[in-house]
């Protein structure tokens, strides 16, 4: 933002009288319209504008829902059923709300690999990623806590175990988990304080997003090639060319969610949450929404549970420190011939410790779940490490427009704004 | 904006800003408290964990009552002859929490096994009767408890922990009391 003075030049006297005031026109311009983009950008870079409008979607089907719902033990369940059955438009609410939770995370995934893929995490984005990581957690956090509000038994449960996770800390574990709890065992204090957390928590992450999008804009967009803009040719700017972009996957995706929302709307939930929270009884297999499971996976692999823990949170953090623990310094997986294969088997990792955490935790899952996940941490502990020090990559392009248009593209150049888009 | 100087002796300013600091970090230390202790359980909760009195006379030889406790699982188990032989003919050695199953019954009181019904992984409930050792098993991650609730295999660290409780009369106990 500040990388870039502003080229807005306010056309009426009002926008002068604003902008004189609080440059808000100008940053929205260079930030949104005049921004310069690679040119190469695939539909891999429109997620970020597709995880925007979730964030949003989110927070306004959940204030709705917030107005509707009662955060008490014994009322929680039936007032999320009124919501269903009796609020105008209730159901629509609820179930854009819980499966817009499933679909954010579907895009959060696509884009967090893209990053991988591409090296997006690499010098000078150390920062953006790092952000990015923060917002997965808050994310995920934020995701626990909203399923435990319709207090059935997989909330319960799944409050349960997950609150439990922190009482393996040595010594003061369980004092940790007593002030969680709000009590001796998940109760009304604990769903209380989870409302309120899950509340705050999209705003916090709302903040994040904004110092993101800002670490974003200072070194720009990475793409497919992983080269740098180093002129005006490489260039097209934000508006129209992304603004168009990303309103067409943002379309589609859409579209995709609402098949999910009108026509299979409990396909992603679990059938045990539809049964009132019951601290006698478990339900016979509980597992945790689908975006959970790899790590979930990660968690029964070990046999300890201390080390168990350490695992789940550890296959989170080591994404931190990817900017350091991949060597190479080249950026995309397209001139990385060795690194393209590695990167497609860790994401068959991935898909197969998802699909691990969802079975039970008994014979030969647990083999697989182990060696899987023995292999997602030396992916990034030992693999990247070494891959950037062995591995010959290909020849780069000496330019992202000789990459589309050839080493001879210079007389290709289509005509108009493309060519020049900073030159106005 | 004032010009600040360096004297090489402390100014008034400087008093003024050690003061205002440490004045500053003890409040803000002293109200973090009140924010960090309204987590811990509130009076009415701890009020409502007082001591529970269980008559074990209607329970038959066979069966698990199922009781709370401070919301927490607490099973009865009236065990038969056989579970306590099973559960006392066992290598201590090969047990991953060792400990004998007298010490977790009172003397002469061996067919009452009293325990947390808590998964001691991650506070699932073990279903009855189940697994190798027809104690109990965790359907969530697959511990096996014996019968007399030790973990016998499965990611469960330790046994099912035995709650406070003390016999008032031959057959009632108060749980909470140790």
């Amino acid at each position: 933002m500040s990388a870039h003075p502003t080229t807005y030049v306010p056309k009426n006297a009002a926008a002068k009288w604003l902008e004189s005031r609080l440059p808000i026109i100008g940053l929205v311009h260079t930030s949104f319209v005049a921004f310069p983009v690679p040119r190469n950008l695939t539909y891999m870079w429109t997620f970020g504008a597709v995880l925007m409008v979730m964030l949003v979607l989110q927070i306004v089907t959940g204030v709705v829902l917030a107005m509707h719902y009662t955060a008490h033990a014994d009322l929680a369940f039936n007032s999320v059923e009124r919501i269903m059955r009796d609020v105008n438009y209730g159901w629509l609410m609820r179930y854009l709300h819980a499966n817009g939770a499933s679909f954010f995370f579907i895009a959060v995934y696509i884009h967090t690999f893209r990053g991988l893929y591409y090296g997006s995490y690499k010098a000078p984005r150390e920062v953006l990623w790092i952000l990015g990581v923060i917002i997965l957690l808050l994310m995920m956090a934020t995701a626990f806590m909203g399923y435990v509000l319709p207090w059935g038994q997989m909330s319960f449960w799944g409050a349960t175990v997950i609150t439990n996770l922190f009482s393996v800390i040595p010594v003061v574990g369980d004092t940790i988990v007593t002030f969680l709890w709000g009590g001796y065992s998940v109760g009304n204090p604990t769903l209380n304080r989870f409302f309120s957390l899950h509340y705050l928590l999209p705003f916090m992450l709302f903040g994040v997003v904004i110092l993101h999008v800002w670490a974003l804009h200072v070194p720009g967009n990475n793409n497919p090639t992983g080269i740098p803009i180093k002129s005006g040719k490489d260039a097209i700017p934000f508006h129209p060319y992304m603004t168009v972009k990303d309103s067409l996957s943002v379309v589609l995706f859409v579209i995709v969610l609402s098949w999910f929302v009108f026509y299979m709307p409990n396909y992603l939930g679990h059938a045990d949450n539809y049964v009132p929270a019951n601290p006698a009884v478990t339900p016979s297999h509980i597992v945790p929404e689908w975006y959970f499971l790899p790590f979930y996976a990660i968690l029964r692999a070990i046999p300890n549970a201390l080390f168990g823990v350490i695992a789940m949170f550890a296959s989170i953090a080591v994404l931190a420190f990817l900017p350091w623990l991949d060597t190479s310094k080249v950026r995309s997986a397209a001139y990385r011939p060795a690194f393209k294969v590695f990167f497609w088997v860790f994401a068959a990792t991935c898909l197969g410790l998802g699909y691990l955490g969802a079975m039970p935790a008994e014979g030969g899952y647990v083999i697989a779940a182990r060696i899987l996940t023995i292999y997602y941490f030396a992916h990034f502990l030992v693999i990247l490490p070494l891959l950037g020090l062995f591995e010959t990559p290909r020849p780069l392009p000496n330019s992202i427009s000789e990459s589309v248009l050839g080493p001879r593209g210079s007389s290709g150049m289509p005509a108009g704004a493309t060519a020049e888009p900073q030159s106005k | 904006m004032a010009e600040t100087t360096t004297s090489a002796e402390p100014t008034r300013r400087d008093f003024l800003f050690i003061a205002t600091g440490a004045t500053a970090a003890v409040g803000l230390g002293a109200l973090a408290w009140p924010f960090v202790s309204q987590m811990a359980p509130d009076a009415a909760t701890i009020a409502a964990g007082a001591p529970v009195e269980l008559d074990l006379a209607p329970i038959n030889e066979g069966q698990i009552v199922k009781l709370f406790w401070r919301g927490k699982l607490i099973f009865v188990r009236h065990r038969t002859e056989a579970e306590i032989a099973q559960a006392r003919d066992v290598q201590l050695s090969a047990l991953k929490d060792p400990e004998p199953d007298q010490d977790r019954v009172v003397d002469g009181k061996a067919q009452w096994l009293i325990v947390y019904g808590n998964c001691t992984h991650l506070g699932c409930v073990p279903l009855d009767f189940a697994g190798e050792y027809r104690g109990w098993f965790c359907p969530c991650h697959g511990s096996v408890f014996d019968t007399s609730g030790r973990i016998r295999s499965g990611p469960a660290p330790i046994n099912l922990p035995i709650p406070p409780y003390t016999y008032v009369d031959d057959t009632r106990i108060v749980i909470g009391e140790a």
